[in-house]
């Protein structure tokens, strides 16, 4: 296969997931803006901070919902909108159109088509939900036609990294910005966390009943640290991901016959991984901990397009 | 303008009642309701909206994808007519290999007197680079279009040979399959012959041309210009339908003397590489220097039996326009008898006799460039302002070389399907013709394109024009 190719089905998976992932975090902002009594202006600035927009682009005054919606959802100029990422992958998905099943381009294609007409349109409010409903229905729907219609072979596999890449950053970065909510707390086990921020933090990976399900319903900081950075059960924790990239390095280091420098980092953040434990990151420093994760999977990301030949 | 009953109705000739290729169809569609039919029209942009059989306009700066329009009555051939073409086909595209052999290494035809010197001597899609090599199997255009109009029952001509890199034939597989999605049921009451292995039949012509190098079953690859070229879903869509790679020039490089991709593992060899770009883009170091497209060092390896390009340089000899004039010499001269397909009459303006034939009677003519394509730089007589065909005259005048003319057609008409129902519109066919070693392969169908506008007789996709499935049938052979 083309190196190009496998860059390109990488990429395909990475906006797709983070278009994915910026969806969710809408919604927690939505869900959470609706359902409290404080300022939704402190939710639509957590939310704006949280999706990477940078502090002098975030109105000082009282950031809204509508800037949100233009910034976040329908702005195709700005590289980083849901509408701006789906037309990126939806064109790394034209350039890779040998390597996906029919199915598989079709959903991407078709993902695009509706999401460019559906974010054209200035939403108002009321249409927010609807849109963030069919944004996550269309990346499902992607998903879904690969998984029941793609080769399991090296294609699959860097659909799978891309993915994975990209769902491990995007939890460590919400973690990250949110890590000044959980590290007090650590202090004061037992206080009541502010209820707006864990949800949002929940709510924005789609941990929210999976989460209080394992925990009957009992909320810690500790708690919510442990799940989403070493719990291998929850599809968007970090632990998941890096198994997930694990296992698919290791696919192609079978059928490649060809062991690279990724697979040394994967190996060494797997071993980490596994002695973990979440009372001594949080003793030692969450921030630091996860600024460490979200460097490796940077670094892992760089090497696996230079093993693999992506770009010349 | 010429009234419309002068024109041949493939569909009712020119009676009331269908003509017999068209009578089943004919028959189904009486029992259709109208509405349904509007419907499945717009069913079918949806599905090539998804399908992304799209295109980008040159030179259009909002850089949106338009469809070709697509009509849904099948243009219906009968397997008769087909066989007939089908003869017709392969003896010119026989001649025309032929032809590129002997002008490229022993010129007997030119030696014989019956083409003069001057047309390849200065002839701009000459490629030096080609005299006194052969490409493996002998073969120089393994993928041909021969653009044919209809004007009558019987008489069929061939209006254009595209020995380059004929474009369409995407559109003729996904008609069908839209058709077949749309109307299942119509095709268990009309046999109509596949086109579906179109694909498969690619390969195995490419692959039987492969070069000296190739040692194991030949790793077959497709060479695209990128992304926005406007064929692009065409490359995409072949080189997946055929299994093969889809690669653009900063995917190559020649390494150890062959022209290798790079892959997840790194570089591998290619040993047959059909190629959607244009002689001029190949090779930096042999063609334009500015080239960004091609693969510097491409022609050397070629030259080495390194590799197969399909089609080999230098096959645009074989269908610039002032060579096509020739075309019933050169039949004749390879293969021994007459044409079985007629050319349209054709003037050449660089001879004076033609030119002055031609200003005396331009507002009844086509004036086309020799190198023209994609119904660019024409001038249809009859259609023309007098502005237009003054500007033209001019230009005749100046550079008559790049001129040649034919008489308007009388393009035969098929039916669309139009708010108001059915209604005749002027179409043609490009039928699309593989050539290996051993065998020259026509897929029975082609592409159909057909005017939209009413009385318009200019079909290409660039000027409004749109598609149809073409149908051959399977009986009546």
């Amino acid at each position: 296969m083309l190196g190009k190719t496998a860059g390109g089905l990488f990429w395909m998976f990475r906006y797709l997931e983070r278009s994915d992932n910026l969806a969710r975090l809408i919604d927690a902002g939505v869900n959470i803006a609706a359902g409290t009594t404080s300022d939704p202006a402190d939710v639509w600035r957590s939310v704006l901070i949280s999706a990477g927009v940078s502090d002098d682009r975030i109105s000082h005054e009282s950031p809204t919902v509508h800037q949100v919606i233009e910034e976040l959802l329908c702005d195709p100029d700005n590289p980083s909108s849901v509408r701006a990422m789906i037309a990126q992958a939806r064109n790394a998905g034209r350039m890779v159109r040998t390597a996906l099943s029919r199915e598989t381009w079709e959903s991407v294609n078709r993902c695009w088509i509706t999401l460019d007409d559906l974010l054209d349109h200035r939403l108002n409010e009321r249409d927010i939900q609807n849109a963030l409903v069919e944004i996550r229905r269309q990346s499902a729907l992607v998903h879904g036609s690969m998984h029941g219609t793609m080769l399991r072979d090296d294609d699959f596999a860097f659909c799978r990294l891309g993915t994975c890449i990209e769902r491990a950053d995007y939890t460590a970065r919400i973690l990250d910005v949110k890590y000044y909510v959980l590290l007090p707390t650590a202090f004061h086990v037992g206080s009541p966390l502010d209820n707006v921020q864990w949800e949002t933090i929940l709510r924005s990976v789609s941990a929210h009943q999976s989460y209080l399900w394992l925990h009957q319903g009992e909320i810690s900081a500790a708690g919510i640290a442990e799940f989403l950075i070493l719990d291998d059960r929850m599809p968007r924790s970090i632990a998941f991901s890096v198994k997930k990239m694990a296992s698919n390095l290791r696919y192609l280091e079978q059928i490649y016959e060809q062991r690279h420098r990724s697979h040394d980092l994967i190996d060494s953040m797997m071993d980490e991984l596994a002695e973990t434990k979440i009372d001594d990151v949080i003793n030692n420093g969450l921030h630091e901990f996860i600024q460490m994760l979200g460097g490796r999977n940077a670094e892992l990301a760089q090497q696996i397009e230079a093993d693999y030949r992506f770009y010349h | 303008m010429s009234p419309a009953t002068e024109f041949f109705n493939e569909m009712f000739g020119n009676g009331d009642s269908p003509r017999s290729p068209y009578r089943d169809y004919c028959q189904w569609f009486e029992g259709e309701d109208g509405r349904r039919l509007q419907a499945k029209a717009s069913e079918a942009e949806s599905i090539f909206r998804t399908t992304g059989i799209t295109f980008n306009v040159y030179g259009d700066d909002d850089a949106a994808e338009r469809l070709i329009p697509f009509d849904l009555v099948p243009r219906i051939i009968s397997g008769r007519e087909w066989s007939r073409l089908v003869k017709g086909i392969e003896q010119r595209v026989l001649a025309i290999n032929a032809f590129l052999e002997d002008i490229y290494n022993h010129r007997e035809i030119l030696k014989a007197g019956r083409l003069p010197q001057h047309l390849i001597a200065e002839n701009s899609a000459f490629v030096g680079q080609m005299l006194g090599f052969r490409p493996p199997g002998g073969v120089y255009t393994h993928i041909v279009g021969v653009d044919i109009v209809r004007t009558g029952p019987d008489e069929f001509h061939v209006l254009e040979d595209n020995a380059r890199t004929p474009s369409g034939v995407s559109y003729m597989l996904e008609n069908r399959e839209t058709m077949l999605h749309m109307f299942p049921e119509l095709f268990g009451q009309v046999q109509v012959e596949r086109v579906r292995d179109y694909p498969r039949s690619l390969r195995m012509s490419l692959e039987a041309c492969a070069p000296d190098a190739c040692t194991d079953r030949p790793n077959v690859a497709v060479l695209t210009p990128g992304l926005m070229n406007s064929a692009y879903f065409e490359h995409s869509f072949l080189a997946d339908q055929m299994g093969a790679e889809l690669v653009e020039s900063s995917d190559l490089q020649v390494v150890d003397g062959r022209v290798a991709m790079r892959t997840t593992q790194g570089y591998r060899p290619i040993d047959v590489l059909y190629r959607r770009i244009d002689d001029d883009f190949v090779d930096p170091l042999s063609f334009r220097p500015d080239s960004l497209l091609g693969v510097p060092g491409l022609i050397d390896v070629y030259r080495a039996g390194g590799i197969t390009l399909a089609n080999a340089p230098g096959t645009g000899i074989a269908d610039d326009k002032a060579v096509y004039s020739y075309m019933p010499e050169i039949i004749e001269f390879y293969s021994g008898g007459p044409p079985l397909l007629d050319n349209v009459e054709t003037w050449r303006c660089a001879e004076p006799a033609h030119l002055s034939h031609v200003l005396a009677n331009i507002e009844d003519m086509v004036v086309k460039e020799v190198h023209g394509s994609g119904g660019y730089g024409m001038l249809v007589g009859p259609a023309a302002s007098s502005e237009e065909i003054a500007d033209f005259v001019d230009k005749l005048k100046a550079n008559p070389d790049n001129y040649i003319a034919q008489p308007t057609l009388a393009l035969s008409t098929v039916p669309i399907l139009t708010e108001k129902g059915l209604a005749p519109r002027h179409v043609d066919l490009r039928p699309f013709v593989l050539v290996s070693p051993n065998r020259v392969h026509i897929t029975p169908g082609g592409l159909t394109r057909v005017a939209l506008t009413e009385g318009s007789l200019v079909v290409n996709s660039s000027q409004g024009g749109g598609t149809k499935d073409t149908w051959v049938l399977a009986d009546e052979y």
